[in-house]
């Protein structure tokens, strides 16, 4: 008897991100097997564990129905956009091309793709979606390194390309004892075609970065993101999500700290209104002794759905860890919700670990003072908003990044309030 | 300036009545002082005449400059020149002083249709308040309230009160928790803040601060009722015979 693959029924969402794999033409046997492999799989339903909250299948029907989806594969959107911190320097990760680059960071481009492999996802023993869509799609990748000891004097911006080249797989590597900051922008206009984008950052001993991510899609678009970062010894992982766009996105952090004295400080605000499905995804996997992480996401709901889910695990030599995780919820309206999933795993017995989930309303306390003073209801739970937010802003300790973040920030309450 | 009729009020969530039947009036310019003992409805009163909503009233009206304002919200009566100096002032991280002190200043100019205060106007005005109330100007750059000593809380309260230039000052136990030092300093500025047009509540446990801030009245709110009046020496009368005398004689 032959073995034969039995195939799940195929959603038509499913048909039509195969169809789109195939109509992307350029170096179809590098994504070969990745197409396979999500023939195969098909995406994933509220039944895997890893995607319980974001049923891909279910949510990528209700985007992917669309006939014009071959059609925005192939649009080549040329959006100049300022770079969001001013004065970066800017790499196309479309074409590998760098532009006003600070001295000490190379960039190459490879056709080698997202070299798919038949890894795991972080979370559960199904495939990694992310990742096969990304290398269904991705035709190339792009290389970023950082010399030793450098420290560019401003940011490095990185911009997916649009339509097919939507799909960036990038390897960020800073060498021993450099510092740099790094943009990660999604952006851009409205595209029904999904974009994915799995970037592997390599912080060498003693390095330390700030990544950004600054996530302001069309309230149609789709994005699966995926960053996975290695700690050598003494390195710092600084990191701020903003998510304050997009129709269906899921971003996934994997941390693995195999350097004693690596330190992760992650922060994210997650802005999320009707229509939206904002999901961030994180893992922190302490394997040596003597690290810490402190993870805080802050949440503002004002209708659509989030999910929040994040796992500390301590291997059992990784004594002395020290890790917190928070993600608290401002819930703005009853049409909106958000799920937490906190979790630890912890196999050492000589650790510092916690995590906690909050959700609640505006402090009717807080209102009070504020309004006792003479500031319109409105204009007091606007201030209420920002400074639920602005207080992981202002840990990153920068004016101006913080400034910009806040500007965007208050760029979206008045938009919202302005409704 | 307020004259509070026949005033009832419950909690809004549970329904216990807390004020009985409060009568009260206070003319321009007038330093009234309410005392009383533990859960007589002192702060419930103050809590109401600055429009909180977590009581209702269910008979009577506070009726200040003419009008009956229990229909405003808090702005709205801030606004109009309305201000309560709270007992336990709160800390509200991630909103800086400065952009607080300036947000509320200007919703009540602009609430008064009157034009915003530029900039300098501003800082000016914060820093030669901030100095006659001995606050480090440190302090202003830190969120509101937020690692604030109590005494500092207090001083703040004032501050806030002497930028916003109400007609109305409500105060809710402004003495308790500040050293002799800090209720001087306090009680300065307050004494500094008087003048024809504007009036006072000044509620407090304690003859003390009344050493500092003297009242031209006196009341004794007792089970939700002022159960008696008098002028200064009704205090000095309540500090040596404790409340019980007072308010059996009364009933």
């Amino acid at each position: 008897m032959s073995t034969v693959t039995e195939l799940k029924p195929r959603t038509p969402a499913e048909t039509r991100l195969l169809q789109l794999a195939e109509a992307r033409g350029e170096n179809e046997n590098a994504r070969r097997p990745a197409i396979e492999a999500l023939r195969r799989d098909g995406l994933p339903t509220r039944r895997v564990e890893a995607w319980h909250y974001t049923d891909l299948r279910q949510l990528m029907g209700k985007r992917l129905g669309a006939e014009d989806a071959v059609e925005a594969l192939r649009e080549s959107g040329e959006t100049m956009l300022e770079p969001f911190l001013s004065g970066s320097g800017v790499v196309d990760l479309s074409t590998g091309e760098g532009s006003h680059l600070p001295d000490g960071v190379s960039v190459s481009k490879s056709d080698a793709s997202a070299n798919w492999q038949e890894t795991p996802n972080r979370l559960d023993r199904s495939i990694d979606t992310i990742r096969a869509l990304n290398a269904a799609f991705g035709a190339s990748s792009t290389a970023i390194d950082i010399a030793e000891g450098a420290s560019p004097d401003r940011a490095i911006e990185l911009r997916p390309g649009t339509g097919a080249d939507a799909h960036a797989f990038t390897r960020v590597s800073l060498g021993p004892k450099s510092k740099a900051t790094l943009v990660e922008r999604l952006d851009g206009g409205p595209s029904s075609a999904p974009s994915s984008g799995v970037n592997e950052l390599h912080l060498g001993e003693g390095s330390e970065v700030l990544w950004i991510v600054d996530q302001e899609k069309a309230l149609d678009a789709t994005h699966l993101g995926q960053l996975h970062v290695r700690l050598e010894a003494n390195s710092l992982f600084k990191l701020f999500v903003l998510n304050a766009g997009g129709g269906l996105v899921r971003y996934e952090v994997h941390s693995d700290v195999v350097g004693e004295g690596a330190d992760i400080q992650m922060r994210g605000v997650n802005l999320i209104e009707d229509g939206q499905h904002i999901d961030v995804t994180t893992t922190l996997n302490h394997t040596v002794a003597h690290t810490t992480a402190t993870e805080t996401f802050r949440n503002v709901v004002m209708g659509g759905h989030g999910v929040f889910q994040g796992i500390i695990k301590v291997a059992r030599g990784a004594q002395k860890t020290d890790a917190n995780m928070a993600c608290n919820s401002l819930l703005l309206s009853e049409d909106g919700d958000f799920s937490a999933k906190p979790e630890l795993e912890i196999f050492a017995d000589d650790v510092v670990c916690g995590h906690g989930a909050t959700a609640g309303e505006i402090d009717a306390d807080h209102l009070f003072y504020l309004m006792s003073r003479g500031i319109p209801a409105a204009e007091a739970r606007s201030l209420l908003i920002k400074a639920f937010v602005a207080e992981v802003v202002e840990e990153l300790e920068d004016e101006a990044i913080e400034e910009v973040l806040e500007t965007r920030i208050d760029a979206w309450l008045e938009r919202k309030a302005a409704r | 300036m307020l004259e509070i009729k026949n005033l009832h009020a419950r909690v809004a969530d549970e329904g216990t009545e807390i004020l009985r039947g409060v009568d009260l009036t206070v003319k321009d310019g007038e330093v009234a002082a309410i005392m009383g003992p533990n859960g007589s409805g002192k702060s419930t009163l103050s809590y109401i005449l600055a429009g909180r909503e977590d009581y209702e009233v269910t008979e009577g009206d506070i009726v200040y400059n003419g009008e009956s304002i229990l229909e405003m919200d808090p702005a709205e009566r801030a606004a109009t020149g309305v201000f309560l100096a709270f007992q336990y002032p709160l800390e509200i991280p991630g909103v800086a002083t400065m952009t607080f002190l300036k947000t509320a200043l200007n919703a009540q100019r602009k609430a008064r249709g009157e034009g915003e205060l530029t900039t300098p106007e501003f800082m000016r005005r914060v820093k030669g308040s901030a100095a006659d109330l001995k606050i480090n100007p440190e302090m202003l750059k830190r969120p509101l309230n937020v690692g604030f000593s109590g005494g500092e809380k207090k001083r703040a309260e004032i501050l806030q009160m002497a930028l916003l230039e109400p007609k109305l000052c409500v105060m809710d136990e402004t003495d308790s928790g500040l050293d002799i030092d800090a209720l001087k300093i306090v009680s300065d500025g307050v004494n500094a803040l008087r003048s024809p047009e504007r009036s006072f509540l000044v509620i407090t446990h304690y003859q003390r601060l009344l050493d500092y801030i003297v009242p031209d009245t006196v009341h004794v709110l007792s089970k939700g009722r002022i159960v008696k009046t008098g002028d200064k020496d009704l205090a000095l009368q309540l500090e040596k015979e404790g409340y019980s005398q007072i308010i059996d004689e009364a009933a």
